[in-house]
């Protein structure tokens, strides 16, 4: 029992991280439709920013609890960059997807040696330690008070965006812009303000997981190029555009995640994969989306 | 592009090509091994993406299928004969692009591309995982083959490589070539782009859309296979690297490099992109960067790269000649 509680928890972790990601891929793709392959860069970039932002903090006498906060302010001010990405991409807002696809996966391979430039070829990892939280101790298995947290972060980032897109204003504009974009302009909304404000929005969710997950695995560059394609699993699953839908595929992919892990590792991303494949065959709108036409 | 002028043009980069082991080292002459495999992988691609308008982000796998199965063949089985492995990948690539590509062929757009992608990481996953089959991370062994059955046992990797090799890969691309100029010319080509262009109208006028497109699917994946073994024998490895989805990324890449609306446009981003990535290579370790950054200048400023560049043309007219 204790052993399926601690695989369950780490799924949920998993879960909270994909979430993020997710979201922020959903929210671009559903008012802007481009599907941003460089999420995976954004996540990276938080990742390794938010290592030398704490471990600086620390220099200058953060105290070891901040950490938490100090990483979700990380990923936020990493948010600049999105306004100027969103710039490049305005170039191709009226041309075909491939060619959408095509620049963001530019920007995965330049943001992959801007990070081997500024932080080397090695594996970083924070030298602060997560375990400052404490550990929640059942019967007979341990869980850091940090995985609590940063799922606790989620579930409040998930709920803030919910409130922010069905109850505010701006939300609405949002929604009307992602669904008809010209009446929208016609309504007299500042698209294009609209626009940089999505991508920044997307852009810092990914920046914020990166940074939350990295006291617990260490920062890599493979990191970006594996996490576009459990991303890309997670919206298909869920439904592309649509958040309830990022929140269960997050569920998904993170509990299949690490139930294949303790039941037959060599399934571990060829099950997922397979749900992928499955879904996009029976109901290629995923679990939340539209159907297709 | 008058057709006239498109021979003439062929025969002079045939015959260029054919010069290149006397004039240069034979390390670019064994570099343009893998620019073979190239070409003739994106003949293929450029069928399903350029005359098909169907994106897809896993093709790579069928290079994957291509370089595993020479292995087979080769390392498994101990048959020494090349030519046994391309029919043999060529015939296996079929057989497993029909029932994928049957499934896939039913979306267009990002939906195509994100399925092939699915199918393209769940064969990844499995050459990656199941070691004790594939040899995990570390791949598959492909040792020497021979040739038109000839041993060629006086040559060493590399002559053998920059010799013997070149001109026979040299000529499987002119007969790939070929067959690709004769597929996109026929009607069958020509169905193709009616519904590149406007799916709803050619399935009016009775084309079979999901047909079409499937086997334009197995095709490419035949042409994919072929480039996988050349490009297999070449490394002398099958690894899980071919099949991830950045290596189907670049097969994009070179594809948009030379140009998708141009029948020899692939053949010209395969080279581009091969002397260039050695060239950049050789000069900064963040070759990436610089590749990304051509990539997004080709994607915003010269959407039908370098063979629109050379003729600066109207492209739909270009790709119906």
């Amino acid at each position: 029992m204790s052993a399926f509680a601690n695989i369950l928890l780490g799924g949920v972790f998993h879960a909270a991280v994909l979430f993020l990601v997710a979201a922020g891929l959903q929210l671009v793709f559903g008012v802007q439709k481009i599907l941003n392959l460089a999420c995976g860069s954004f996540y990276a970039l938080g990742a390794y920013f938010g290592i030398t932002f704490t471990s600086f903090a620390a220099k200058y006498g953060m105290p070891v609890w901040m950490l938490l906060p100090a990483l979700v302010f990380a990923g936020v001010i990493l948010g600049a960059i999105g306004p100027v990405i969103e710039r490049l991409l305005r170039t191709v807002y009226d041309r075909d997807e491939s060619f959408q696809l095509l620049l963001t996966f530019s920007l995965l391979l330049m943001f992959q040696d801007i990070l081997r430039f500024i932080w080397g070829a090695n594996p970083r990892s924070i030298d602060l330690n997560y375990l400052v939280y404490g550990k929640v101790v059942f019967s007979d298995f341990s869980v850091p008070v940090y995985n609590l947290l940063v799922i606790a972060a989620a579930i409040i980032i998930a709920a803030g965006l919910g409130l922010f897109l069905q109850r505010t204003n701006y939300g609405r504009v949002l929604r009307a812009t992602a669904e008809n974009r010209s009446m929208a302009e016609a309504l007299g909304v500042d698209v294009r303000g609209v626009y940089a404000t999505v991508f920044t929005v997307g852009t810092m969710l990914g920046t914020v997981a990166g940074a939350l997950v990295v006291p617990t695995a260490a920062a890599s560059l493979d990191i970006a190029v594996e996490l576009v394609v459990e991303a890309f699993a997670v919206v298909v699953i869920g439904g592309l555009g649509s958040m309830p839908g990022a929140l269960a595929g997050a569920v998904v992919v993170g509990l299949i995640h690490a139930l294949s892990i303790a039941i037959y590792p060599e399934l571990e991303l060829l099950a997922t994969y397979l749900i992928v494949i499955g879904v996009l065959l029976l109901r290629p709108a995923g679990l939340f989306g539209r159907p297709v036409t | 592009m008058s057709s006239r002028a498109a021979v003439l043009l062929a025969i002079f980069g045939v015959l260029a090509l054919a010069v290149v082991p006397w004039l240069a080292p034979p390390f670019y002459a064994s570099l343009l091994i893998s620019f073979f495999a190239y070409a003739i992988a994106l003949l293929g691609f450029n069928l399903l993406f350029g005359y098909g308008g169907l994106l897809s982000f896993g093709h790579a796998m069928f290079l994957g299928f291509g370089a595993y199965g020479t292995a087979i063949v080769s390392g498994v089985l101990g048959i020494k004969s090349f030519e046994v492995a391309l029919i043999a990948v060529v015939i296996g690539a079929a057989i497993a692009a029909a029932p994928i590509g049957w499934l896939c062929v039913r979306y267009t757009g990002i939906f195509f591309g994100m399925l092939t992608l699915a199918f393209g990481m769940l064969f990844h996953s499995f050459l990656f995982k199941f070691y004790y089959v594939t040899g995990g991370d570390s791949g598959m062994r492909i040792p020497r083959m021979n040739i038109l059955g000839l041993e060629l046992a006086q040559y060493n990797k590399i002559s053998f490589l920059a010799g013997p090799f070149y001109y026979y890969c040299l000529a499987l691309l002119v007969i790939a070539g070929l067959i690709m100029w004769r597929i996109v010319h026929s009607p069958f080509g020509l169905h193709l782009r009616a519904l590149r262009d406007n799916p709803r109208k050619a399935e009016y006028l009775g084309v079979r859309v999901r047909e079409f497109r499937l086997v334009a699917f197995v095709i490419s994946s035949v042409f994919a296979a072929a480039g996988g073994a050349i490009l297999g024998l070449r490394i002398g490895l099958a690894d899980p690297e071919l099949v991830y989805w950045t290596h189907s990324g670049q097969l994009v890449f070179m594809t948009v490099l030379g140009g998708f609306t141009n029948f020899f446009g692939p053949i010209l981003g395969a080279l581009a992109f091969t002397l260039l990535q050695d060239q950049l290579q050789s000069l900064t370790q963040y070759w990436r960067f610089v590749l990304g950054a051509i990539l997004a200048l080709l994607v915003i400023g010269f959407p039908t790269g370098i063979a629109g560049l050379i003729r600066n043309y109207n492209w739909r007219r270009v790709a119906a000649t």
